[in-house]
């Protein structure tokens, strides 16, 4: 059965791409990107493709990155949100009021190691009950999903200013802004360890899958093709690592450190930065996301209902549990991306968050989710969120006129949709 | 041929189920033995596919009671109707488009692993067994079966009933969408699951496949059961007029 089923398919196997098995919406996204990274980086004198910028680059996309994961779940199973932004203030709201207020209000003092913790809990629950709530509203009441969560856009917006009376909170725990990006990252040390592991998992799991393959007889690729996989996965991990590492301490920002430890700082001394803990932290939510997408039964149903409402329904499926539940994971979400926006502004603020429900839509949108349905990757909307943000960025380095700015943000998520309609149109699969 | 004298494997008695005061069903009963395919004729809004959705857990009916092997049934969902062995290949397939055929295959009962992950390898290499029994021209198992043809779609939907071990089996016009050849594939493996001893209820507008295929016809008209006969008793044109002018033939009206 495999054998005669593995023959037809090689011969059919003319390059290199499909002998590798690779997406090539996603080659074409990538693509993309170094074309946007490229073009900037010459029109900045290279200033653009530096340790710096890309450290930066990577540390400003993480919030929207961390949302536009879940908004992939809420657009495949055909419904939106628009709250986003707002919830994520809520949430940066009671994670800011828990640490500054209610905590010292209840003997727990400033700088003690509780305070972070329990705000962060607090922020991610906020997120959870409200994000349940809003597909509670969307599931069993059958509000749509475009209301339910338009409502909540000015709804969650405003409770957070209400929360705050409208103040800036801060600054937030030292702790707790470990999180926000430049305030805490691993060191050049830490780095090349956690990118090793990280290679030795890539590898791990590409192997163990091909193993999966052999045991049920399916058809494999040829084992070169997996090898370059996995060295092309361990380039891209530890160049990522040399590079986040190359961005060093400025000197005066050490000097400062060992005064404050009554040292004196050697000469020619350089510490770099190495991975920040938020960018760890979008790692871990896109590896876990992207496990349930592909490897739980709540990923299967949530594509199945995507793709099919009625015969989710009619294999027995909970549709309507299955949104309270995609909600829920949105909610999460939410507050977490409220705990790293915060944390890097050391402070709550009362527009946090503004617009960001547009950003996330886009980069999910522009990382190849079909608004209809039953289709979308993590590691697309991720990507999707970077290239928005290598664009904003980009065109404020070369000093493109605010207005201008958004106008071809938004010029090119209508573009991105074209080229999407088109390929998937040539291709005709997918 | 068929043995009537033991217990029906189900009766359908005096179900009656209305729509904002259109009696879609109007105390209708029918019953189904052990390799019998039983054929539901009718008009488009006769109530056959309302009927046969209180079997397969889609509605609730307003009144009357499903047994199933002489015990009566509480059907309140699909996930129920699955519980007394009953699985249903629907009108439109009930396919997620965007997924493979074993993803469509297991759907809502997946197979995991001892982490309680999705096995997609294990999952695959079932349907690989039982699409080579059923179906064994079937290739496609990597693409979304929106890629697929009418027949393998269709070959994917009964894989389902079949696999799960279905005793009572509901059709709604299975071949509808299907070419010739496909359409005779489909009646073999009719042939062949009631040789295993399946109960088949098969909703079917067409008076010649309904000759062909089944034993016997139940005939419904605005929703109220016109009669139940067996086919070698009846022509065509006896089917036609039961379906048209709501008559039993004359031959047989006791």
């Amino acid at each position: 059965m495999a054998d005669a089923s593995a023959s037809p398919a090689s011969s059919q196997r003319k390059n290199i791409l499909k002998t590798m098995e690779i997406d090539t919406r996603l080659l074409g996204m990538v693509g993309a990107f170094i074309v946007v990274c490229v073009m900037f980086n010459l029109l900045t004198d290279g200033r653009f493709l530096t340790p710096r910028n890309i450290f930066n680059l990577t540390i400003q996309t993480v919030s929207v990155a961390i949302m536009a994961t879940g908004m992939v779940f809420v657009i495949v199973t055909r419904h939106i949100d628009l709250s986003v932004g707002s919830l994520l203030a809520t949430c940066s709201a009671m994670m800011a009021m828990t640490q500054t207020s209610f905590l010292p209000a209840m003997g727990v003092d400033f700088g003690n190691p509780l305070i972070a913790p329990v705000a962060i809990i607090v922020g991610i629950v906020t997120g959870a009950v409200i994000g349940a709530f809003q597909g509670w509203l969307i599931g069993y009441l059958a509000i749509p999903a475009f209301i339910v969560t338009l409502g909540g856009l000015l709804v969650w917006r405003n409770v957070a200013w209400y929360l705050t009376n409208g103040q800036t909170i801060g600054p937030l725990d030292e702790t707790f802004q470990l999180l926000g990006g430049i305030g805490g990252t691993l060191g050049t040390t830490g780095s090349w360890i956690v990118g090793v592991l990280g290679v030795i998992a890539a590898c791990v799991a590409i192997w163990s899958a091909r193993h999966a393959r052999i045991h049920h007889e399916f058809p494999v690729k040829p084992v070169w093709a997996e090898g370059l996989l996995m060295v092309v996965a361990a380039a891209l991990i530890l160049g990522f690592v040399a590079v986040l590492n190359a961005y060093e301490v400025p000197a005066r920002v050490l000097e400062r450190q060992f005064e404050a430890s009554g040292q004196v700082m050697p000469e020619g001394y350089v510490q770099g930065y190495g991975v920040p803990y938020s960018v760890l932290l979008l790692i871990a939510v896109a590896v876990v996301m992207t496990m349930i997408a592909r490897k739980t039964r709540l990923g299967r149903y949530i594509f199945a209902t995507g793709g099919n409402p009625d015969a989710a329904e009619l294999s027995g499926i909970n549709t309507r549990l299955l949104t309270v539940k995609v909600f829920a994971i949105m909610g999460v979400l939410c507050g977490l991306a409220g705990l790293v926006a915060s944390a890097r502004l050391s402070f709550h603020s009362n527009d946090i968050g503004t617009l960001d429900e547009l950003r996330v839509i886009a980069a999910a949108v522009i990382g190849g989710t079909a608004l209809a349905g039953g289709l979308g990757t993590i590691y697309g909307a991720i990507l999707g969120a970077l290239i928005m943000q290598s664009l904003q960025s980009g065109m404020a380095m070369v000093g493109v006129d605010a207005p201008f700015q958004n106008i071809v943000v938004g010029a090119v998520l209508v573009l991105a949709v074209l080229v999407d309609i088109l390929y998937r149109k040539k291709t005709g699969a997918n | 041929m068929i043995d009537r004298s033991g217990t029906p494997l189900v009766e359908l008695r005096d179900i009656s189920i209305a729509f904002g005061g259109v009696k879609a069903v109007d105390h209708v009963s029918v019953d189904l033995y052990p390799g019998e395919v039983v054929g539901l004729l009718g008009h488009n809004g006769a109530g056959k596919s309302t009927l046969i959705k209180c079997l397969s857990g889609a509605y609730r009916q307003d009144t009357g009671d499903v047994f199933v092997n002489g015990e009566k049934a509480n059907i309140a969902n699909p996930r129920d109707a699955r519980d007394y062995n009953i699985e249903t290949i629907y009108q439109t397939l009930a396919l997620a488009d965007n997924l493979d055929a074993a993803s469509n295959l297991f759907l809502g009962r997946e197979l995991t692993t001892s982490f309680g992950f999705v096995d997609d390898a294990a999952m695959e290499a079932e349907t690989r067994k039982i699409m080579g029994r059923l179906n064994p021209n079937f290739r496609k198992f990597g693409s979304p079966v929106k890629a697929l043809s009418g027949g393998q779609r269709q070959s994917v939907a009964i894989a389902r009933a079949v696999y799960f071990q279905a005793k009572i089996l509901i059709m709604d016009e299975p071949t509808a969408a299907l070419g010739p050849q496909e359409t005779q594939m489909v009646a073999e493996l009719i042939q062949e699951l009631k040789k295993d001893g399946l109960g088949i209820f098969l909703i079917d507008h067409d008076v010649h496949q309904v000759k062909e295929l089944c034993d016997r016809a139940a005939v419904m008209k605005n929703g109220e059961l016109v009669g139940v006969v067996d086919v070698d008793d009846v022509t065509t044109d006896d089917l036609l007029a039961m379906i048209i002018a709501g008559k039993r033939p004359e031959h047989l009206a006791a």
